[in-house]
């Protein structure tokens, strides 16, 4: 059964209690809600990202230092795994709060379909197990275990993280789709849990936000490369630094339009609302839709747009025939459209220039040009893990306000999904808001320490507990077995030195 | 018996005991880094925990998603009707969580020893507050004062004797099992003095739990008398089985066997665990709705032994493999870092503090 069929019987099931619902005000505690499920799980999805791409980036590196025996690679390996430690650290806790906010928040939701959503969050949960256990062995087996069987635990990270990732959106495909169950009489009966596991429209969601993953952690991590070179550090450790994360970033760049496109095929049968809102269509026109770049609706005017005639048709819906607009959806079922539009455009835009910035760059290679000698290129790539991480969340603001009023899309609303509990939310929400901020802020202090410290030519990082300031304990010997100064022969050794100023 | 519904709330009642186990030692060597001393008294026994858990939390705490997904997809008008009503303890408990394991990765890289003190006690200071919390949710659970529609007293239903007192339990168990096994591995590692206080820790914090588990029987006849008559009848033998289970562990850990009183310990905890499952059974919230009425749809309940089932065979010996690795010789070995031994993995802690 399909969403415009579930829509009617809901509607039927549920008539009058969904009238009134509308008629009083949203309950108490679904504006708290909101923020707080926006802002807990914005955050975390930026660590999801590096849970779900950085094991195989770290993957490439460990294993082209075992292979030709580079000291190099093999470091910066080591210091990822690291860093990812601290990552996924916060990424675990982060995201068991949003399995307690499921039910804290949406004991509406949870109440009335956890049976119906919660078999992929089993497997999901599986997978992440796995991913913990093996990231375990990986982080603690340097130096533990046989190289190549060291390497090895990597690769379930990596497979786990696809899994992972396909089951969370299967719940969120669920939620723009609703698919496995019926509604009779206002019950929802007749649940088939593996439908919604494999729902349809989970596979085109999950390669987009898989890719998006990809460009994430890609971006972020070669940033911190070409920042690096922007100082004046241009040794082989930030030359292959930046390349191999640059390199996954490149694959998922080009492809990254493409999947989205993808997506988007059939919204205007799936959610015409969402389309509508996307394309910033209040009436639906006479022609083919123009494709309104920028721009907002007041009192029911487009202002400020720049219409490129046909496209929006073309684009949205591979033809010509105009964009259903917000005319068409009785205005108790509109989503807020301004936000949808700009975030919708703003991910559209960034994704557009980083493919662009990536063309370039192989367009140029190809030519014998290395971009990497351009101030601005690399400031462009200082800047690109912020702007994938915006193209990212700007995506899910889209996706997510675009399906308001609903939590399950023509099925149950929003505000019967939030719960009564209501001021003290707000006071939760403030909480939440700090120790969010005390966690980035943490992350970040103790990230650029660990960066300092390794620029310094730790090669381990010493107890913060000794007795005595811990980089000088551990004296120059310690420093010899930074991995880039044992580098011979390679002409970076200055390079090397400066580095370790 | 043995229905479909059955065999689900069995599976997440294993991950419960799985977490009070696994989880608890994790939370509990959070209590003996609290209560270590200062940065250098205590950097000997924080050193040790940081080697002990450093592999094994991030997993051990998968068993808290384990059960809550287990719960809201087996028995989702239960799992609302508590968090409705347990909000409170629920955020505290959740606050703890996420600040221990942020602040126990941070500190492990932590620059400066300013820095380390900081993230050292938020995350000791959680660690106490999280497994408290968790327990006065059980406790609340267990004696019923979760209303099956939902939207319970937010204060009432945990600020009570029955959750008070498990929420105390709780804390004492963890605190019990992590002193049980950090003992054993400083026995192992060679270091004869810091076995010998976690002795002594283990030897105080085991008899103080166990006083205060059966001193908590007083109210509960009273304040959970569903509760009570579980524990009284079908229950009575698992509860004697934790008691003989610490008393076991505890003329272990007198008489310096570490290694087996590890074995003990487990079986105390998680029999007195098994004991509050096998007393509130057949009640999912206790006098308001059982398993049988609470369960979710069928076909989603045998998705779930479905994914058990896979977890059991893929999850299972992976969780193995990485207990055995943390328990080789050769992984305890280049934690010491003995000149030979690679220093790349090896995290700095004892070279400092010369263990």
């Amino acid at each position: 059964m399909d969403a415009t069929q579930l829509l009617a019987q809901a509607t039927d099931a549920a008539g009058s209690p969904l009238a009134t619902a509308l008629a009083a005000a949203d309950p108490a505690g679904l504006m708290p809600a909101r923020q707080q499920m926006a802002l807990s799980l914005g955050w975390h999805i930026i660590l999801a990202c590096f849970g779900v791409a950085f094991p195989a980036i770290i993957f490439v590196m460990h294993l082209r230092g075992i292979r030709r025996n580079d000291q190099t690679a093999l470091d910066l390996a080591k210091r990822w795994g690291k860093v990812s430690a601290v990552l996924f650290a916060i990424g675990a806790v982060s995201g068991t709060v949003l399995s307690f906010e499921m039910g804290l928040l949406w004991p509406g939701l949870m109440g009335t379909y956890g049976d119906v959503l919660g078999l992929p969050f089993a497997f999901e949960g599986l997978a992440f197990f796995l991913e913990a256990i093996f990231l375990g062995i990986y982080l603690y087996g340097w130096g533990r275990m046989p190289p190549r069987l060291h390497l090895l635990m990597v690769v379930p990270m990596a497979i786990t993280g696809v899994i992972g990732t396909y089951c969370v959106l299967a719940v969120n495909a669920w939620m723009n789709v609703p698919t496995g169950f019926d509604i009779v009489d206002g019950q929802v009966v007749d649940i088939q849990p593996w439908a919604v596991l494999f729902n349809a429209h989970t596979f085109m969601q999950f390669a987009h936000m898989w890719v998006a993953a990809y460009m994430v952690a890609g971006f972020s991590i070669a940033a911190v490369y070409a920042v690096g070179m922007l100082r004046g550090r241009r040794d082989r450790h930030h030359r292959l630094g930046f390349m191999v994360p640059f390199a996954f970033a490149t694959v998922a760049a080009l492809a990254q339009p493409f999947v989205g496109h993808l997506l988007g095929d059939g919204l205007d049968e799936r959610q015409s609302s969402k389309l509508a809102a996307f394309e910033l269509a209040e009436t639906t026109d006479d022609g083919p839709s123009p494709l309104r770049i920028g721009g907002v609706l007041i009192e029911g005017e487009v202002k400020g747009a720049i219409e490129i005639p046909y496209l929006g048709s073309i684009i949205s819906m591979s033809s010509l025939e105009p964009v259903p607009g917000l005319d068409q959806i009785p205005d108790e079922d509109e989503p807020p459209v301004n936000i949808t539009h700009l975030a919708f455009q703003t991910m559209i835009g960034i994704g557009l220039l980083l493919m662009a910035a990536v063309a370039l760059y192989w367009f140029l290679r190809w030519r014998r040009r290395d971009l990497l000698d351009n101030r601005w290129f690399l400031r462009l790539m200082a800047v690109s893990g912020v702007l994938a991480i915006l193209a990212m969340e700007a995506g899910w603001i889209a996706t997510e306000v675009g399906r308001q009023p609903w939590i399950v899309y023509g099925v149950m609303r929003t505000s019967d999904a939030a719960a009564d509990h209501s001021a003290a939310l707000w006071g939760v929400y403030g909480g939440s808001v700090l120790l969010y901020g005390g966690m980035t802020a943490g992350a970040v202090i103790v990230l650029r320490s660990m960066a300092r410290r390794w620029r310094a030519g730790a090669a381990d990082l010493p107890s913060p507990y000794g007795p005595q300031s811990p980089l000088a304990a551990d004296g120059p010997a310690e420093i010899r077995e930074c991995g880039d100064e044992r580098e011979p022969g390679k002409g970076d050794e200055a390079a090397a030195k400066e580095d370790a100023r | 018996m043995m229905t479909v519904e059955f065999a689900v709330a069995a599976a997440l009642f294993a991950g419960v005991l799985c977490y009070a186990v696994l989880g608890g030692a994790d939370f509990g060597s959070g209590f003996h880094d609290l209560t270590a001393g200062s940065a250098r008294r205590g950097a000997r026994l924080r050193t040790l925990i940081d080697h002990s858990i450093g592999p094994v939390w991030e997993a051990n705490h998968v068993w808290l998603i384990y059960v809550l997904v287990m719960w809201w997809t087996g028995f989702p008008q239960s799992f609302a009707a508590a968090m409705t009503t347990l909000y409170v303890p629920l955020v505290l408990a959740l606050i703890g969580i996420v600040l221990r394991g942020a602040s126990f990765a941070f500190r492990k890289y932590a620059e400066t020893l300013a820095q380390a003190r900081l993230f050292g006690i938020v995350f000791a200071t959680s660690s106490v507050l999280a497994p408290f919390f968790l327990g006065t949710i059980a406790g609340a659970l267990a004696s019923g004062r979760v209303p099956e529609g939902g939207g319970g007293d937010p204060w009432s239903s945990w600020l009570a004797p029955t959750p008070l007192f498990t929420g105390a339990i709780s804390v004492g168990t963890c605190a019990f099992l992590a002193g049980t096994f950090l003992t054993a591995d400083a026995a192992r590692r060679g270091q004869a003095a810091l076995a010998a206080t976690l002795r002594v820790r283990s030897l105080v914090v085991g008899a103080a739990t166990g006083a205060v588990v059966f001193a908590a029987l007083i109210p509960i006849e009273h304040d959970a008398p569903t509760l009570w008559e579980g524990l009284t009848s079908r229950a009575a033998p698992v509860m004697a089985l934790s008691a003989l289970g610490g008393i076991a562990t505890l003329a272990l850990l007198w008489t310096g066997r570490f290694g087996p009183a590890r074995f003990t310990a487990v079986t105390a905890v998680a029999a007195v665990m098994a004991g509050w499952g096998v007393g509130q059974y057949p009640w999912v919230l206790v006098d308001q709705a059982t398993i049988a009425e609470a369960a979710g749809a069928r076909a989603t309940m045998q998705g779930l032994l479905v994914a058990v089932g896979i977890a059991a065979v893929v999850v299972g010996p992976a969780l193995g493999y990485l207990f055995y690795l943390t328990q080789s010789p050769r992984w305890n070995q280049a934690a010491h870092g003995n000149g030979e031994a690679p220093a790349v993995g090896a995290t700095h802690w004892s070279r400092q503090v010369g263990g």
